[in-house]
């Protein structure tokens, strides 16, 4: 069964959709007109141009233009895990916590899925390494954010309780490992929840376009196991290395709480 | 009489330099306003914040020793107790429970405490039992700031006759307090805190 494509006339339908929301929009005095037309067309520019770009890639076949739209890919994520938190470092600090976090993560479980799962041939084909490696980084990306957020965000709190510890002759590695605990939790829930819910409250993404692209259903749920455990690989790996590197930034050499290095 | 604690040019970017001398089994009362360095005088010496100089511990200097190491022989008690789990007596190492029901008994706590959750007990009550937490280890050297802030007279009383029995027994105490009877009290050197210097008084 070949895939249905679509032809601009079926999209210029669809996009008469947005029309009906802009009216609702101006009809209810919702404001929100103007925020449709751009987010749509933003929407529509960014599709199209990753489509290209991608085309270009797939044509060029060439892995270090793979490995460098990667990069690309993780450096952005990057910047959302830095920008997330409400609590930050006085320096680059988050920005580093995040494209290691995020880029180890995605590194690693991509190529295992690659190199033992999928095995396309080369491995580094970008038909799979970029859209697996998407689907990844948009998923540890969540869970680095929750992660570094949370430990931030109670390291300040819990000063008290830490430098008590401290005081009494603990490690900063004892005296911090609560509050690490709580942050990889933080990452892991929602991945814990997709796993829970998938297949009953939701039809996973990968899956519904497997199979409107003409797979048999039990071929596309076996693609889509197979990423939930990649994804939840990725999530564990991102969320211990953000809370570790967090915890790592805010010592010294002389096992000091470092608030001050925090804004 | 030996000398248990030693500082020179001790100093970080917010207060000091400071020089110290505090001879084993006496005590060093330090007042002064708030704001005016006192707590980062202590925190300095405990090695929790940032700093330059030295400071000695029976003869043997702060870099030789592993900072966990030293911060459990210079034992910095907080003004604001610090607590990481629900019940008190989860803050006491194992099987101390005899020792630290005859401590906080000393200080006038009733012993049902050590099974509450930390979170209904008085500021009082948690500042006694954090320092019971670190008269329990015996620290040759206790930096206390304020233990006696949050308490009712008979309360400080208790504390201070503590206290002086552990200097008889050779523990060297330098206090922080906002109390000048009781850096009268119980200090053998007084000092008073102007902007983050050290006056001798």
């Amino acid at each position: 069964m070949n895939p249905i494509l679509l032809t601009p006339l079926d999209i210029s339908i669809a996009a008469s959709l947005i029309i009906l929301d802009a009216a609702l929009s101006i009809f209810l005095k919702l404001r929100l007109h103007r925020q449709i037309a751009i987010a749509a067309a933003r929407m529509v520019l960014q599709l199209v141009a990753i489509g290209y770009v991608l085309r270009f890639i797939f044509t060029l076949n060439n892995p270090a233009a793979t490995l460098l739209l990667v990069l690309v890919m993780v450096l952005v994520a990057a910047r959302e895990v830095a920008a997330r938190p409400e609590r930050r470092f006085k320096d680059y600090s988050n920005l580093a916590i995040g494209f290691v976090s995020v880029g180890f993560a995605t590194f690693v479980t991509s190529i295992l899925a690659l190199t033992t799962a999928i095995r396309p041939q080369p491995w580094f084909d970008p038909h799979y390494a970029i859209p697996l490696a998407g689907i990844i980084l948009g998923n540890v990306l969540n869970s680095a954010s929750l992660s570094l957020d949370s430990f931030l965000g109670s390291v300040r709190r819990e000063r008290a309780a830490i430098e008590a510890r401290l005081s009494l002759g603990e490690t900063y590695r004892e005296a911090i490992a609560p509050l690490v605990r709580d942050a990889i939790r933080r990452g892991l829930l929602p991945i814990i929840n997709q796993m829970s819910a998938a297949g009953i409250v939701t039809l996973p993404g990968i899956m519904t376009g497997q199979i409107l692209a003409g797979l048999d259903p039990l071929e596309a749920v076996k693609y889509q196991i197979l990423l939930m455990f990649l994804l939840s690989g990725g999530s564990g790996l991102s969320a211990l290395a953000a809370s570790y590197l967090a915890a790592w930034r805010l010592t010294d050499e002389r096992q000091r709480l470092r608030l001050d290095r925090l804004q | 009489m030996a000398t248990a604690l030693l500082v020179q040019g001790l100093r970080s970017e917010f207060a000091g330099p400071f020089e110290l001398k505090l001879d084993t089994g006496t005590c060093a009362a330090i007042t002064g306003a708030s704001g005016s360095g006192k707590s980062l005088f202590l925190r300095m010496i405990a090695d929790l914040d940032p700093n330059q100089g030295k400071v000695w511990l029976n003869g043997t200097e702060r870099g030789a020793v592993a900072a966990p190491q030293w911060r459990s022989h210079a034992t910095y008690v907080a003004a604001e107790s610090g607590w990481w789990a629900d019940r008190v007596i989860e803050h006491f190492t194992a099987n101390s429970r005899s020792e630290v029901a005859a401590l906080a008994g000393r200080l006038g706590l009733r012993v049902d405490l050590l099974d509450a959750p930390v979170a209904q007990l008085s500021t009082g009550e948690k500042q006694r039992l954090a320092l019971v937490r670190a008269l329990l280890r015996s620290p040759p050297v206790l930096l206390l700031d304020e233990p006696t802030g949050p308490l009712d007279e008979e309360s400080v009383v208790r504390v201070e006759a503590l206290l002086r029995e552990r200097m008889a027994t050779g523990t060297t105490i330098l206090l922080v307090t906002h109390d000048p009877n009781q850096a009268e009290r119980l200090g053998h050197q007084r000092y008073r805190m102007v902007a983050g210097q050290l006056e001798t008084l």
